[in-house]
């Protein structure tokens, strides 16, 4: 039987609003499948033309599968959120790119022909599931030397990217951070960010964490508007003395929740959805566990290469930033400036914040909103590095292309 | 809040140190779509689900304040709207019946009404609109608080909503009766208020609030509040208008307090006050004066708090709600023993009935035997027709009608059929030697640890128990026609019973959704041999010569569910007959058999009444075959004697120790003869008439059990 692959695109995409993780924290007493239930919802609502009896598939990331995280997630919220029994579900994981692996596992189907359209999302709550909750690493990689001790903790490998790229100090990440919050809180102030997130009511019984009773979210609370340079620089290192790498330069610990709508392009067009960015290349790569801030370069020269193009074909950049250094050393390596516009226009996960399985969607939801208003732009990609050394790249071409207006 | 009520609410605070206190939470939160800043206040007693949440009046003082802070935050313009919601699936289910039963002067009685008012009016009167968002069960004045606010919204996900005040022998009393029928029209309020409650307090759900006009909105349960806030913020800024129905207080008013008071008359006969108070309120109501409905509330309140029904009704409601679920004598739950397959006896109807009651709670095996294959099929095929008519109207799916009915056969070897049962009840010939036989029989197959069940009516559970090896097996098991209906069961301690096939008994029962009552092997047992005594009494006033019609009459103000000719023709005049020949024997100076009503069974006529005229009329054939005596009694006098023939059965009965406490008289007779809630089932009522105390010298109830406290 002879097949064509299909065009893929990215429909829609929400979010929670990102929360800080921990006892004082706006999701402290909710459950992460609700956070995600109420993402899903909301796209449908937000879509409705889509008949949710076609919705072929719900794959939702998580890292920490146990729990209100376990259960087969992308079963669960399904039912939970109202969809058709008949609408299957899984549960998916790359750590921190286990949204973006959502969005392409679910694309790859619809590109064979599998699917026509299907939810693809991510949660983590690690307020309820810290890091590294219930992990029993084998310990061969430890006494056969397969990786570092440094591997299994991300702030260690971000200093270990520091010593790889010396020219990246501290003070260059910093400065990186401090654009990050700057050009968040411009983003909120133009009201880019708030179109895409889910209002989520919160309860709070603990009168030490504030008022107590049901309460609305409706903006991230991560967010630091105002950080100053002197602000940063007084940070503790928490990962090695004399380190570079502080709460101010990285993402936190949060909690937070993402869906997208991944349909064909004829399944899109015929059913009156949006198309908001249409699928290029997706590649992954593995680097050393130890420096797995570096990944992302060699998934996006994977990618890249699939898709024949070049960085310089790129006019949009979404990076999370995980660890400032893991930015700035993917920067450097393509000799883009720090401060270059087309880098997170919105600001990145270090104002946001960075909820593990569920960011990649955050990323193509600020690119797709940047493709709207920028047709001179051809191509974007969304790239993030993933825990245990590995990168995650989509390219992404923006529908809204004006030929006459550029040809990036 | 004025200083008065505010006082008055300390006071009742002392009165009632163990309220579970619900807190009143202002949480600020910016609404969507730059709507503005909005306070919502959550009512949560602190506990979860299990303990929904109530208002005493600690709890009305902390909303009071919560309503201080807003009010402020309202008039210096730091908010623009005010929301009041519940804990996870409860809103507020209304004031709590522990502090109500505790008020012992009309004034208390009084503060409450005023508090719950005033408290409440406050919210209607911010300076900024109000929202109730009912995210889940919500009831009395749950309900009010929000019919106070200015909009309501209703989760489709709410299981529970009502003003069951009528039920328990009050108004609504916060604002209630005032507001519902100015909100949504006299019609829906009366059968809200009046037809559900007296409806055995019948919920609404979600929708059916949202239908019947009582919320603007309808949201499903998933991200009900976050969609309430999102439509608040869109009617604060004007994008979405409610438009409400014009109400007509004409014609339609009047005939809806017209249909209220039929429905009540039918079901209470006028023999408890609250309906009729609610309706008064109601038919007042429609000139839309809310505080001269809010007096008249509170007047109605104290009035009915410190009266008899409500008393009654909070005791009925705590028979059937606590006592039900804590059987007085049940011996340690651990002992029972578990049921993984069952035997039934028989297989005629009753037998039949058995058959299916416990396949579809137990989901166990069940086996039917009768001394002949055709009744056997019979048995079987009746169960199977029945499951067929649950799959029909959708109560059980096709792969739960399979497994039910592989689950049941019948065969006509006992040995074959009982070998591995571990519960074997006979619903065969109501006589004490084929009983006995049975029994003997079952015990020669069944395994040595199965208990054996008697749905017998009348015989005694001991002398049934007494030919076999292992008499401490045997248990009564008595259930009431409609079994699938009636909840009561009647657990029958034999003197030879043990522990554990009690207990196992009583655990039987919970899994089969029932009532457990224990009784001990005595005539007749519980409600048969008051219904007979009762019964008895009516049929000798008229055989003594008092017209048919006046007996009838004479009983109406105990609001049964049926007059007792009507019962006696439901049961059929030949058991009824037969009960009270066997209640004759063995008290023969109290229990009498009547020659009328021998003469009647005898003419082979199955009821006394005929039904041409759609009304019941004394049968002409029936007429002729009475022959009365000369005492015309009034309907005065005749009360008198069923009352005290009543009173004093059951005062010997609590002698005998049938059962553990008058409280289960009351709950056989609630749950087992449909005796009515608003008077406690009978001895609340004998005690507040002054019959206990004529017949037997005290009152059966504790003053403050079912009663004011003193």
């Amino acid at each position: 039987m002879p097949r064509t692959v299909r065009d893929v695109v990215f429909v829609d995409g929400v979010r929670t609003p990102f929360g800080k993780a921990g006892p004082k924290g706006i999701y402290h007493e909710t459950r992460a499948d609700d956070l995600v239930v109420k993402a899903i919802r909301e796209l449908l609502r937000r879509n409705p033309g889509l008949d949710p009896k076609k919705i072929d598939e719900v794959a939702i990331a998580a890292t920490t599968q146990i729990g209100d995280q376990g259960l087969t997630l992308g079963r669960t919220a399904g039912i939970l959120a109202g969809l058709p029994t008949s609408v299957p579900g899984y549960s998916i994981d790359r750590m921190c790119a286990g949204a973006l692996t959502a969005v392409t596992s679910v694309a790859g189907s619809v590109a064979f022909g599998a699917y026509d359209v299907a939810i693809a999302g991510g949660v983590e709550h690690m307020g309820r599931h810290p890091m590294g909750e219930g992990v029993d690493p084998n310990p061969r990689f430890v006494s056969e030397k397969l990786v570092d001790e440094s591997a299994l903790f991300m702030g260690m490998t971000a200093e270990n990217l520091h010593d790889r790229y010396p020219q990246i100090t501290k003070q260059r990440a910093d400065e990186y951070a401090v654009r990050s919050q700057e050009k968040a809180a411009k983003a909120y102030a133009n009201g880019k960010i708030q179109a895409d997130l889910v209002p989520i009511s919160v309860r709070r019984t603990n009168a030490e964490a504030g008022e107590t009773g049901w309460g609305l979210v409706t903006a991230d609370e991560p967010m630091r508007p105002g950080t100053t340079l002197e602000n940063l620089s007084g940070l503790k290192t928490p990962f090695r003395v004399h380190g570079r790498v502080t709460a101010g330069n990285a993402a936190g610990l949060n909690d937070g929740a993402t869906a997208s709508l991944i349909a064909s392009e004829d399944f899109a067009r015929e059913n009156g959805l949006p198309v908001k960015m249409r699928l290029v290349a997706y590649s992954f790569a593995g680097v050393e566990p130890e420096v797995m801030g570096y990944g992302p370069i060699p998934a996006t020269e994977k990618a890249l290469a699939q898709a024949g193009l070049s960085i310089s074909d790129i006019g949009l950049f979404e990076i999370n930033e995980a660890f400032a250094v893991q930015v700035l050393a993917f920067l450097d390596h393509y000799g883009i400036a720090d401060d270059d516009e087309r880098v997170n226009q919105y600001g990145g996960a270090i104002a946001f914040g960075h909820p593990l399985a569920s960011s990649g969607v955050r990323l193509m939801t600020q690119l797709a909103r940047q493709f709207e208003e920028q047709p001179g732009v051809r191509y974007g990609l969304t790239t993030m590095c993933v825990g245990f050394g590995m990168g995650a790249t989509v390219v992404w071409e923006n529908p809204h292309f004006e030929s006459a207006g550029g040809d990036k | 809040m004025s200083t008065t009520t505010a006082e008055l609410l300390k006071g009742a605070a002392e009165l009632f140190p163990d309220e579970v206190v619900t807190q009143a939470h202002v949480r600020h939160l910016d609404l969507p779509f730059g709507a503005g800043r909005f306070a919502l206040i959550t009512l949560d007693n602190g506990f979860d689900h299990t303990k929904p949440t109530t208002f005493g009046p600690q709890s009305l003082s902390n909303l009071d304040l919560a309503i201080d802070q807003v009010e402020r935050e309202a008039a210096d313009g730091g908010i623009v709207g005010v929301g009041v919601t519940g804990k996870p699936f409860i809103f507020a289910v209304g004031a709590d019946l522990k502090g109500v039963e505790l008020l012992k002067d009309h004034q208390d009685a009084l503060a409450i009404g005023r508090g719950g008012h005033e408290v409440f009016k406050r919210l209607a009167g911010l300076a900024v609109p109000t929202f109730a968002y009912y995210n889940g069960a919500a009831m009395g004045g749950g309900v009010e608080i929000g019919l106070h606010c200015r909009y309501r919204t209703v989760s489709a996900a709410l299981p529970a909503f009502s003003l069951p005040e009528v039920f328990l022998g009050l108004v609504p009393g916060w604002g209630g009766c005032t507001l519902l029928p100015n909100l949504i029209g006299a019609d829906k309020a009366v059968s809200v208020i009046i037809e559900n409650s007296l409806n055995q307090n019948k919920q609404l759900k979600g929708v059916q609030v949202y239908e019947l006009g009582i919320a603007d909105a309808l949201f499903e349960g998933a991200d009900f509040l976050e969609q309430s806030l999102l439509w608040t913020a869109s009617v604060l800024k004007g994008e979405i208008v409610v438009d409400r129905p014009v109400i007509d207080r004409g014609e339609a008013w009047d005939q809806a307090v017209a249909r209220g008071r039929f429905v009540a008359d039918s079901k209470v006969h006028g023999a408890a006050p609250a309906a009729y108070r609610a309706l008064d309120i109601i038919d007042a109501a429609r000139n839309g004066d809310l505080q001269q409905g809010y007096d008249a509330e509170d007047v109605a309140l104290a009035d009915l708090i410190m009266g008899g029904e409500l008393r009654a009704g909070i005791y009925a409601f705590n028979l059937v709600q606590k006592r039900a679920k804590r059987p007085a004598g049940a011996p340690d739950k651990s002992l029972a023993r578990p049921v993984t397959k069952v035997g039934v006896v028989g297989a005629g109807l009753m037998a039949s009935q058995l058959a299916l009651l416990f396949l579809r709670r137990l989901e166990v095996p069940v086996v039917l035997t009768d001394i002949d294959q055709e009744r056997v099929d019979k048995g079987v095929g009746y169960v199977h027709a029945e499951i067929d008519k649950l799959l029909g109207k959708g109560r059980i799916n096709q792969d739960k009608a399979n497994r039910l009915k592989a689950l049941v056969s019948g065969v006509l070897d006992k040995a074959e059929g009982f070998s591995d049962a571990d519960f074997v009840i006979e619903a065969v010939f109501e006589e004490i030697g084929v009983k006995q036989k049975v029994f003997a029989e079952v015990e020669a197959v069944a395994p040595a640890h199965a208990i054996f069940a008697t749905n017998t009516s009348s015989l005694s559970v001991s002398e049934m128990a007494s030919k076999l090896k292992h008499p401490e097996r045997v248990v009564g098991f008595h259930f009431f026609n409609p079994v699938a209906i009636l909840p009561l069961l009647e657990i029958v301690r034999g003197k030879q019973t043990d522990d554990a096939s009690l207990a196992t008994a009583f655990a039987v029962a919970k899994k089969l959704k029932k009532t457990a009552v224990l009784v001990k092997d005595a005539p007749a047992f519980v409600v048969n041999r008051i219904l007979t005594r009762f019964m008895g009494e009516v049929q000798n006033v008229i055989d003594e010569g008092t017209p048919v019609t006046v007996a009838e009459k004479a009983v109406e103000p105990l609001g049964l569910p049926m007059s007792p000719l009507v019962l006696l023709e439901l049961v059929g005049p030949a058991i009824g007959l037969h009960v009270s020949e066997t209640l004759n024997r063995s008290f023969p100076d109290r229990f009498t058999v009547s020659p009328n009503l021998a003469a009647v069974v005898k003419a082979g006529k199955r009821g006394f009444y005929v039904y041409d005229s759609g009304k019941p009329e004394l049968d002409p054939e029936v007429s002729a075959l009475l022959r009365q005596g000369d005492t015309v009694l009034t309907e005065e006098q005749v009360r008198a004697r069923v009352l005290d023939a009543v009173a004093q059965e059951i005062g010997l009965m609590l002698d005998e120790g049938v059962v553990a406490e008058a409280q289960d008289i009351d709950l056989c007779l609630i749950t087992g003869a449909g005796w009515p809630f608003h008077l406690g089932g009978i001895t609340p009522y004998l005690d507040r008439e002054g019959v206990s105390e004529r017949v037997n010298g005290k009152k059966f109830l504790s003053p403050g059990v079912a009663s004011v406290p003193a």
